[in-house]
Order: C-alpha cells, then structure tokens, then sequence
C-alpha cells in the first residue's frame, strides 16, 4: 500500500468505488481506496438491486435521472468484462390509501417536470402491467417503464477495474482507525496497516459514515438502521416491473436471473449497527407478499439476510465537503437508495473535489442545508 | 482445444464450472464471499454444500490452506421452503 495520496476514499462500496474512478477519469490518478473487508462487502452487496426514478424530491430526481442514463451505456464505458445485467421492467408503484394516491399525483406532476413519462394507472391498468396483482383495496398506482434492476456487485466490479486500469490502489482488509488533522485541514489517514499522508479524504463508509466523521471530529446527522430482504430460487419470468407499495413497506422485484428480491422496511426499528436477520421479517415479508403478489407462496426462499440503510433526517444524501475541515468530503447518508444514484455520485463528488463545475447545484445537499433549514424530506422511501 | 475443466461442473445450480472457478480465482477473487459474489456460486437453491467445499480445494490450490481462508456465510433458512409454507406457519393477521 502506499504511504501517500493525493485523494484517500474510505470505504469500498459502489459510492467510493464510483468516486475514485471518476476522479482518476478526470486526471486525479493518485487515488487510494480503503476498504476493511472485501468490496460490496456493505450495503451495497446486501441491496434491493432496484433502479428508480419515481421520486418526490428534486435532487432524488435528477439524480437518478441522470444515473439511469450512465447505467444504459456502463458495460461499454466502463469496457466492463462481464455484463451489470441492467433490465428496464419499470417500477410500478401502488396505493392502496387516498392519502398515499394523493402524494402519487404530486409526485408524477414534479417527475413529469424533469422530463420523466410516468403513467398514472387506475386499478385495471395497473393490472394490465402486473397480472397477478391484488388490486382488493387498491387506489391507484404509477408505472415508469425506465426503472429497473442492476447487478450491484458487478457494478462495483465494473467501476474497481476500470479504475484500477487508470491508476487507482483499492486496497482491502485495511481499516481506517483514524484520520489525521493540523490547523483546521486533513493531514492523513490512519490504519491498521500504516499510516497514509493525504490533504483530501472522501468519506463513503456507508452505515459507518458517522463513525468516520466522528474521527475527524465532526458532527453528522446519519445514523445506520438495519433493513432486512431474502431472495427466492430463480423461476421463469412472470414479473417485469418491481412492485412497491409504501403502505405495506414492501418491495418485490424478480430479477433476471429468474430469483425474486424482496424485502420490508420496519417502521419501529431502532438506530443501530446490527446485521442479524429475524424470523420475524421472514414471516411478516412472506404473508405480506403473498397478499399482494398470489403467485409467490408456491416460490420457495433460499437466503435471507440484513444490511444498513445510512439514514438522514430528510432521507436524502450529503454530498460535498465542510468549512470545519478543509480536506475532509463526504458521500453519506444514501437512506436507502445509494445504488442507484451512485453513477452520479461518483460525477459529483469528483467534479467537487476537483473545483470543477459541477453537473447538478449538489450545494443544495451539502452538510450545511441541516443548519440552513434547507431540507428536501423525500416522501418515498421503504 | 480440449479442457477437461470445462466439463466438471462445480456449482450445479449456478451452472459454473471448474474452469470458470479457477479463471476467477486467477483474477484475484480469492475467498468464497468474494467468488459467490462475482459468480453467484453456492447462491442457489442447494445452499453451496455441493461446491462449497470444492472451491475451498480449489483455494488450497493455489496456496490459501483452508485453515487461513475466510470463512463463508450461511444464511437462512438452511433449506428452502415456500413464502406460502412460511406465511401460512403463521396465519390470522390481516394486512391489506
Ligand atoms: C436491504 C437493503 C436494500 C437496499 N435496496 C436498495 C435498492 O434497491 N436500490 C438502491 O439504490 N439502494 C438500495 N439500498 C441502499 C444501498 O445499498 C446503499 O445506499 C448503497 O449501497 C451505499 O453504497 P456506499 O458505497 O455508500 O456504502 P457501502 O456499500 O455500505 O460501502 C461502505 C463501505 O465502507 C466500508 N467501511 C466502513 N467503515 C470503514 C473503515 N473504518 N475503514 C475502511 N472501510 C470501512 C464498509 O466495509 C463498506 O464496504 C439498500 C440497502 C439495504 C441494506
């Protein structure tokens, strides 16, 4: 491992990955990625594998706009050996309260606003896109046909080589234990192999995106909350679209090697660092899916497991750096839908880092907004 | 030409074979979360315990006794079984 960079990225998920290729892209090659176990060994090879669209806020939106458009064309760019088996099945979106139809249709008219088709679908429309959906009680729902599934680990796959080839050290099994400050400015980096002397540091540790802010003495509003998911065996394809309903906090998407991806969010789970997965999800996810999707009680489920959501208070990342530490960035608080919006973040984050300009207004997500009052409260988030 | 590896399959439900293992393992994915990840090995329904301890014989090969190899995951249920069965383990609450 090196003993000095000019850019050090903490954590080796699709974000930091994403980073530090579109920084060595941009002519900054001498870049260093930590990270303390493998790679995708975080969220983001424990997620829904689900890409959308459909958001309420308008950086959701336009960031995953854009990033929708980079994942169309990313086996090529990236000149990615494998395939990041992107499918466009749409997402379908139902409601089953008013409430909840009446948030749909401010959504769709601001969606429609950054240029996105979506279709507002009555009971039976929406069963024309998802036969075997039970519509007993359903108010409506929104269909975008340009959503869909991505591979996460051949996604990280694809970025690590791509900037390896360019110049950039991943190393993993290495462990940030601190970071090094003098007069307001990073200085270095330390770990359990060494220390690395560096002026800029990028914070993309994910769930742990707190504890490493922590070490450079600054304060964040991200927590981790665990989020539980299982995948069935693969089975012919029945199912395009994902299938979400925020009134039952469900997603279910069959992906296309044949399995379904499916997983809940737990209004009541507590801030916290914990992995383990419950019976109690596997039951509660197994009537709930079974209710709304029939078909599925005859598919058998062979794994389960739980990963960390890196939550904010307005479910909606922080991108950017600090005045309180000159030096010191971050790529945090994804709430949930980090995968998806990482082929901007990495554009991004690079751009900022680099004094470049930058491709969307990402100031209005900096740290600060929490001070400013400034907050953008995503209203679609399982 | 003629390579015996192409035919001896190692993960019978992801459908991989000895030669698809060892090219992965020669580009540096060198523990079993690292090679499942990649290749879906041991994802399937047989939960990995036909190919797991092959590609455990496989890293020995190449020098990583499986004493120092990291250990894999196992993650529930240990055998599949349907969303029906389980649902219905627990029937009479209502969530529409
Ligand atoms: C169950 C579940 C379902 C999800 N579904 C979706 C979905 O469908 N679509 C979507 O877009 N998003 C989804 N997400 C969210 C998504 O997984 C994350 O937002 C995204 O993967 C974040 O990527 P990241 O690179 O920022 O973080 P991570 O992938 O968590 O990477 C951070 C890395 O930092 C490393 N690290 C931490 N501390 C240190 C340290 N001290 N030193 C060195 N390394 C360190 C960790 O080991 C980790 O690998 C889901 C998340 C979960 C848990």
């Amino acid at each position: 491992m090196r003993k000095s960079a000019e850019v050090v990225v903490i954590g080796g998920g699709v974000n930091g990955v994403a980073i530090a290729y579109e920084l060595a892209k941009r002519g900054c090659k001498d870049v260093l990625v930590l990270e303390k176990e493998y790679l995708a060994s975080g969220a983001t090879g424990r997620c829904g594998a689900g890409v959308r669209q459909q958001w309420g806020t308008e950086m959701n939106l336009r960031m995953s706009i854009d990033s929708v458009k980079l994942f169309e064309t990313m086996n090529q760019d990236l000149e990615y050996d494998k395939d990041i088996e992107f499918k466009q099945g749409g997402y379908l979106l139902v409601a089953y309260t008013e409430a909840g139809w009446d948030q749909f249709k401010k959504n769709v008219s601001l969606q429609r606003q950054y240029g996105l088709d979506v279709k507002l679908c009555n009971p039976a429309e929406a069963r024309e896109i998802v036969p075997h959906l039970n519509t007993e009680g359903l108010v409506g729902a929104t269909f975008n046909q340009t959503d869909g599934h991505c591979n996460p680990f051949h996604v990280t796959d694809a970025y690590a080589k791509a900037a390896r080839r360019l110049g950039v050290e991943i190393s993993t099994y290495t462990e940030v234990t601190g970071i090094v400050t003098e007069k307001g400015r990073v200085i270095g980096v330390r770990t359990d192999k060494g220390d690395i002397a560096t002026t800029t540091v990028v914070n993309a540790a994910g769930g742990h995106g707190a504890i490493i802010a922590q070490m450079a003495g600054i304060d964040i509003p991200v927590y981790p909350e665990r989020h539980q998911i299982l995948v069935t065996e693969p089975v012919a394809p029945i199912q395009g679209p994902m299938v979400m309903s925020f009134h039952h906090h469900l997603y279910c998407q069959q992906t296309p090697h044949g399995s379904f991806i499916m997983g809940l969010g737990d209004p009541t789970e507590k801030p916290g660092l914990s992995h383990r997965a419950t019976w109690q999800f596997l039951e509660e996810m197994a009537q709930k899916v079974t209710w709304l999707l029939p078909p599925l009680k005859d598919i058998r489920v062979v794994r389960q497991w739980a990963g960390l959501y890196d939550m904010t208070p307005d479910r909606t990342p922080i991108l950017g750096g600090t005045p309180e530490l000159a030096g010191f960035h971050m790529a945090v608080g994804f709430s949930g839908h980090g995968f998806m919006l990482a082929p901007m973040t990495g554009i991004l984050m690079a751009e900022h880092i680099l004094g470049l300009p930058t491709s969307l207004p990402i100031e209005k997500i900096d740290l600060g907004r929490f001070a400013r009052g400034e907050l953008f409260h995503e209203p679609s988030v399982v | 030409m003629y390579d015996k590896d192409r035919e001896i399959i190692i993960c019978r439900c992801e459908d991989l074979t000895l030669a698809d293992i060892k090219e992965l393992i020669n580009k540096g994915y060198r523990s079993l979360d690292e090679l499942r990840r990649i290749s879906r090995c041991g994802m399937g329904p047989c939960q990995g315990r036909t190919c797991r301890p092959l590609v455990q014989r496989e890293l020995q090969s190449v020098g990583i006794p499986v004493k120092d190899q990291i250990p894999g995951i196992f993650r529930p249920p240990s055998k599949p079984i349907t969303l029906g069965a389980i649902a219905r383990g627990s029937e009479g609450v209502h969530h529409a």
